[in-house]
């Protein structure tokens, strides 16, 4: 490095800063050993992270948000998939009207999602629940999920679906033993990427459910009570399980191009 | 492409394939969101409805409490383009250096570590800006052993401290896609313009620059629909002097039960992105999707 690039690396160093500058107090701080996670660091502590574990509620809030994401994932996935087979394959009449709408629900806040199906679901009587949560998550996946696996949906794999069918395989066939195998990276993505925001998302879980909530929403009737190194410890084990699931993504991805 | 005998047929699975997704989004969107919309046009009394074609929820809007719902609306565009002119003034260099600066083996590595901490949940991102803006907080024991203060200072609770959480967050965002645009522009344009003797400004502000605002764009619009339509930023970290429009429908919805007029705010919080959006339509390419 020169002198003339010395302007460059202080920007660097000062937005990296102040990009990791919460993690690093929230991380550090979960390890406090006193019961405020504030500045002077009294020394090492495991014991907020067996209160975190020891915490029911929280454990059981950890369960239902492992559910809530994983089946509304597939179903997202599951959903997108079939729509960008559907329109990259079916060649549809109103192919960019239901590529909009599909798209539509992404440019929409959570919050007027949220209510919106509250409002809905109280007509029909169907009660705050995490099966009205996870319909909420499908809702935000599935343009995700879509967008995803439609760009991957070329004329690459067109060809070696029509070579499969030219040798006798039929419809199903060829969808469940060509195309889903040659997307797999791309629909594991989109299944982790629907996994981490849902796993994450707070304004639909809150307002769709009551008795059974998620983490988010136990985590934000305990911000209620004020700062609490108990509060980091939860907040770094979610970081550390959303970290690795984002590690398991990025694997995922470069073996699916290494592959093409 | 064209010859129609090599076009596989279109069975049914192919064209039956869009309908579920199809249905999901029309019953569980696009229904309840027209539900919104009637519903924001009834009147009601005393929980009863009175008429079911009435713009009350939306005189209301302008008249109830003193305005304190316009103020809200206002509030919400204030800290939005504030939140979004600096997000882009931060991120903008930033990508430009790992871009242009950076050897090219450390581009990935840094990048990935700048949105590491995309990946601590955001409640509690928010939560750890509180940590550090608090009273006895990290923030305030540094300005304090500096000697730039001489008692703590409340960083947290206003406007202040709900912007830089979005800027926070917003930051890692449009770095990545102004990144993305970046490297996307050819060397040789650059190359070409020096050759024919462009100053290192005039190359910036004649060609990386124009070149790279689709990337800001897109950036910038993502930024404004997803801020402005947040509850949680402005909720933990705002305090209680200033409502932003999310947390006004909130407190309708929560303490109010008031469904109709929840409704309208939200309507016109729809209205307000769609604006965003037909102000950016122009610059943003929407590619594929």
């Amino acid at each position: 490095m020169r002198l003339r690039d010395l302007p460059a690396i202080v920007y660097l160093v000062t937005a990296f800063t102040f990009v990791f500058l919460p993690v690093v107090v929230l991380v550090q701080f979960s390890f406090q050993d006193g019961i405020l996670p504030v500045p002077p660091f009294k020394g090492f502590s495991t014991r907020w992270y067996e209160r975190v574990l020891e915490n029911r509620r929280l454990m059981e809030a950890l369960w239902n948000s492992v559910l809530v994401g994983l089946l509304s994932s597939l179903t997202a996935t599951v959903l997108g998939f079939l729509a960008a087979y559907g329109l990259a394959r079916g060649r549809p009449r109103w192919s960019s009207v239901v590529q909009y709408m599909l798209m539509a629900p992404i440019t929409v806040s959570y919050l007027i999602i949220g209510m919106g199906l509250l409002i809905t679901f109280n007509a029909i009587g169907l009660g705050k629940s995490l099966l009205a949560v996870g319909i909420g998550h499908v809702v935000i996946n599935l343009p995700l999920a879509f967008a995803i696996l439609y760009s991957q949906m070329g004329e690459h794999q067109a060809n070696i679906e029509r070579a499969a069918h030219d040798l006798g395989a039929s419809d199903l066939q060829t969808l469940l033993l060509v195309t889903v195998p040659m997307l797999w990276p791309a629909l594991l993505a989109a299944f982790f990427i629907a996994f981490t925001l849902s796993w994450d998302e707070f304004v639909i879980a809150f307002l769709l459910s009551r008795f059974d909530v998620t983490l988010p929403v136990v985590i934000w009737s305990m911000l209620r009570s004020g700062l609490s190194p108990e509060l980091n410890a939860a907040g770094t084990l979610v970081f550390g399980i959303s970290f690795l699931l984002a590690l398991a993504v990025g694997l995922m991805l470069r073996r699916g191009r290494k592959n093409d | 492409m064209g010859n129609s005998e090599l076009e596989p047929r279109v069975t049914n699975l192919k064209r039956w394939a869009i309908y579920p997704a199809l249905l999901w989004t029309a019953l569980f969107f696009a229904l309840p969101l027209a539900a919104m919309l009637a519903l924001s046009f009834t009147e009601t009394v005393a929980g009863r409805t009175v008429s079911h074609f009435s713009l009350a929820n939306y005189a209301a809007f302008f008249e109830r409490a003193d305005g304190a719902f316009v103020r809200a609306l206002v509030n919400s565009l204030e800290v939005t383009v504030a939140t979004t002119v600096l997000s882009i003034l931060v991120a903008y260099p930033l990508a430009y250096i790992l871009a242009y600066r950076v050897p090219r083996r450390w581009q990935r590595f840094l990048l990935v570590l700048i949105v590491l901490p995309f990946w601590t949940s955001y409640v509690i991102r928010s939560y750890s800006w509180l940590l550090v803006l608090s009273e006895n907080g990290v923030l305030n024991q540094a300005l304090l052993g500096l000697g730039l203060i001489d008692a703590p200072v409340g960083l947290g609770n206003n406007r202040g401290a709900t912007i830089l959480g979005f800027v926070h967050f917003f930051t890692m965002l449009l770095t990545l896609t102004i990144y993305a645009n970046l490297v996307q522009i050819r060397d040789s344009y650059r190359k070409a313009a020096a050759d024919l003797g462009a100053s290192a400004a005039q190359i910036f502000l004649r060609i990386t620059l124009p070149l790279s605002l689709p990337g800001v764009a897109v950036g910038a619009f993502l930024t404004f629909v997803l801020a402005i339509g947040d509850y949680i930023t402005p909720q933990i970290l705002g305090g209680s002097r200033e409502l932003l429009l999310p947390q006004a429908i909130m407190l309708q919805i929560g303490r109010r039960a008031d469904f109709p007029f929840a409704s309208a705010l939200s309507m016109v919080l729809m209205l307000v992105v769609t604006a965003a959006f037909l102000l950016f339509a122009r610059r943003l390419k929407m590619e594929r999707i």
